[in-house]
């Protein structure tokens, strides 16, 4: 059911504030009568009303003055100005300090109803709107980012810290790990997020394709360009542009990008009109780029120029307790998007899972959760769901005889601990295996 | 306290009859006795020459103190062009859920609009407005339905599109 309309009647004349208040109330809605301007404040001070219909010639403080001070209470309140002696200076005045209308007493009933119903959507675009933003930021915030690891919560900050200004920013972290996502909620939490978020898969175009994305072109400017087409950079006025992949880029697209980010502006490929635009830059990549600056790879005012501030995101290998809580959010979310009920994970497959590796790190475990919901039994995800996985390696702690020894008796095992053959296997003789496997203290499997 | 009688007190010259014809319907839809009686008042206390039209509000009030009783609701019917201080003009008002109303039958007739006079339309628009204000007198406001007596009306040509009865949810709070 529609909200009830709240109006606040304001006129020093009682018959006037009597009969609107009659009239109203007849049409359903909620009214209140103040007989001067101060009043009226007050009363706006402690309520809010949808509409403030006030007279412009009122004892004391009048209606335009009032208006401005409605205005400075930052009042979300519609106000439309009554006059008997309209001229068009007051009417303008009154408009341009921000009147909803302006009429003239006596009007027909008619269009007291239109100003009222217009009043009226127009109190319900701005609620609706305040809805959809409000639907815009939860669809946009960190929700898809999951982690309550030391590592993550640190990233959590890293965000909420740098979102509200306006520096670049580099995004490091392996393939998988959800790079896009954390440039998304620095967008989403910046005074921008009303504004476009533009991305660029800088490795996935060619250096000509890549310069016509970002810029733009003009009709003509090559063979295929039949119009004249916006440019990312311009897209992303007001707003943000997201570079994946930046260490791709070639060095005369580095010269570019570098000047396009010292100046704000560009031209267009084909163009000769310099345009302006006012973006943030967010890149990201999986690259070593302060490696590839000392290679010479990377130009070393362009990598200053976008490393304000960098936000490395750990591996999942790193992260370790975030697993549980990462299965438990991608059931949930490919549960739901199924419409299927709400899956448990056999302990097996749990272990199987916490155990494993994640080269491909965030997007390996997703993907794997998703497989398992399809060809599982739709109530437990069984270790049989999970794809063919590798245990997590640790080669970080193991010494060179530990591999040695783990290399000999795998190689025994296999030849069926015939020394002879073995031995030849690993390029040894007989009497330095007897002593390997002496030293390493390692037995034929019974 | 409970509801005896709806009155509906005249001022100044109706054809003759067309009263009982409204008087019928507004008993249907309230399902209340009606009773008509004529009054008297001085309507050039109410007269703005600037207008030349009658404060409605301040007839309403009139009707409400020296005509309205707390068993009946009192609808005084005028035969004058009727305004508000804000507004051109008005057909009636009421107070809501109050005691007292006003209709006139002046902006009703086809004559002011320049088109020939008819009996019939006129008897339909005055019952719809004697019920529309009395119906506010019962606590209803204006309904959205398109056919329902109290949909507002700032036109004849509205009030020729509604109807002379309530619509199912207006019926229901009243009853």
């Amino acid at each position: 059911m529609a909200k009830k309309i709240s109006i606040l009647i304001v006129d020093d004349e009682e018959s006037v504030r009597d009969s609107l208040y009659n009239w109203f109330i007849e049409d359903g809605y909620y009214v209140e009568c103040a007989e001067n301007a101060k009043k009226a404040l007050t009363i706006l001070q402690s309520d809010n009303f949808d509409i403030v219909l006030a007279d412009i010639k009122m004892p004391g403080m009048d209606g335009l003055e009032m208006l401005k001070r409605i205005k400075s209470l930052k009042s979300d309140s519609i106000v439309i100005i009554m006059t008997a002696f309209a001229t068009v200076d007051t009417a303008v005045q009154a408009l341009k300090d921000g009147a909803f209308d302006y009429v003239t007493k006596p009007f027909d009933p008619d269009d007291l109803s239109h100003l009222i119903r217009n009043a009226s959507k127009q109190i319900s675009l701005i609620e609706e709107n305040e809805i959809l933003k409000d639907k815009v930021i939860s669809l946009e915030n960190v929700e898809d980012m999951v982690g309550n690891s030391e590592a993550m919560q640190e990233v959590f900050r890293q965000i909420e810290s740098v979102a509200q200004s306006t520096a670049s920013v580099i995004i490091t972290g392996e393939s998988g790990t959800g790079k896009e996502l954390v440039a998304k909620a620095i967008h989403a939490n910046s005074p921008r997020k009303f504004f476009p978020m533009v991305s660029v898969h800088c490795g996935a175009l060619t250096e000509s394709l890549l310069e016509s994305e970002l810029f733009g072109h003009e009709k003509g400017a090559f063979t295929g360009a039949v119009y004249n087409r916006k440019g990312r950079f311009e897209m992303a006025d007001s707003g943000t542009i997201f570079l994946d992949e930046i260490a791709t880029i070639s060095p005369k697209m580095q010269v570019e990008l570098l000047r396009v980010l010292e100046t704000k502006s560009f031209v267009r490929v084909g163009g000769n009109k310099e345009i302006s635009s006012d973006f943030r830059v967010l890149c990201a990549t999986n690259r070593d780029l302060k490696g590839m600056v000392e290679k010479g790879l990377f130009r070393e005012d362009l990598f200053y120029r976008l490393n304000v501030v960098n936000i490395n995101i750990p591996p999942l290998r790193e992260r370790v307790e975030d697993i549980p809580l990462l299965i438990e959010y991608f059931i949930k979310k490919y549960c739901s998007s199924m419409n299927r009920p709400i899956v448990s994970v056999e302990p097996a497959a749990l272990q199987r899972m916490e155990t494993y590796a994640y080269p491909g790190n965030i997007r390996e475990l997703e993907n794997m959760i998703e497989r398992a919901i399809v060809v599982g039994n739709g109530k437990k995800i069984m270790l049989r769901d999970l794809p063919l996985m590798k245990e997590r390696n640790q080669p970080t702690f193991e010494s060179l005889d530990d591999l040695g020894k783990k290399h000999i008796l795998q190689i025994l095992n296999k030849y069926s601990w015939n020394i002879t053959v073995s031995a030849k296997a690993l390029k040894l003789d007989r009497v330095t295996l007897y002593n390997k496997i002496k030293k390493y203290g390692l037995t034929p499997p019974k | 306290m409970k509801l005896e009688r709806i009155k509906l007190i005249s001022f100044g010259y109706f054809e003759k009859g067309l009263l009982d014809k409204v008087v019928k319907d507004v008993e249907y839809e309230f399902q209340l006795p009606v009773k008509t009686k004529e009054g008297h008042l001085d309507l050039s206390l109410f007269y703005d020459p600037a207008r030349r039209q009658y404060d409605g509000f301040r007839l309403l009030k009139e009707i409400d103190s020296s005509f309205a009783k707390e068993t009946n609701k009192t609808l005084g019917l005028f035969n004058v062009d009727l305004y508000i201080p804000i507004l051109t003009y008005i057909f009636g008002q009421a107070y809501l859920n109050g005691r007292a109303g006003i209709a006139s039958i002046y902006r009703l007739r086809n004559e002011r609009y320049g088109i020939f006079k008819d009996e019939m339309i006129l008897v339909d628009r005055f019952r719809k407005e004697v019920i529309h204000e009395l119906g506010h007198t019962f606590g209803l406001v204006h309904c959205y339905d398109p056919d329902c007596v109290m949909r507002s009306s700032t036109y004849v040509e509205d009030i020729d599109q509604k109807d002379h009865k309530f619509c199912r949810q207006c019926r229901e709070k009243i009853s």
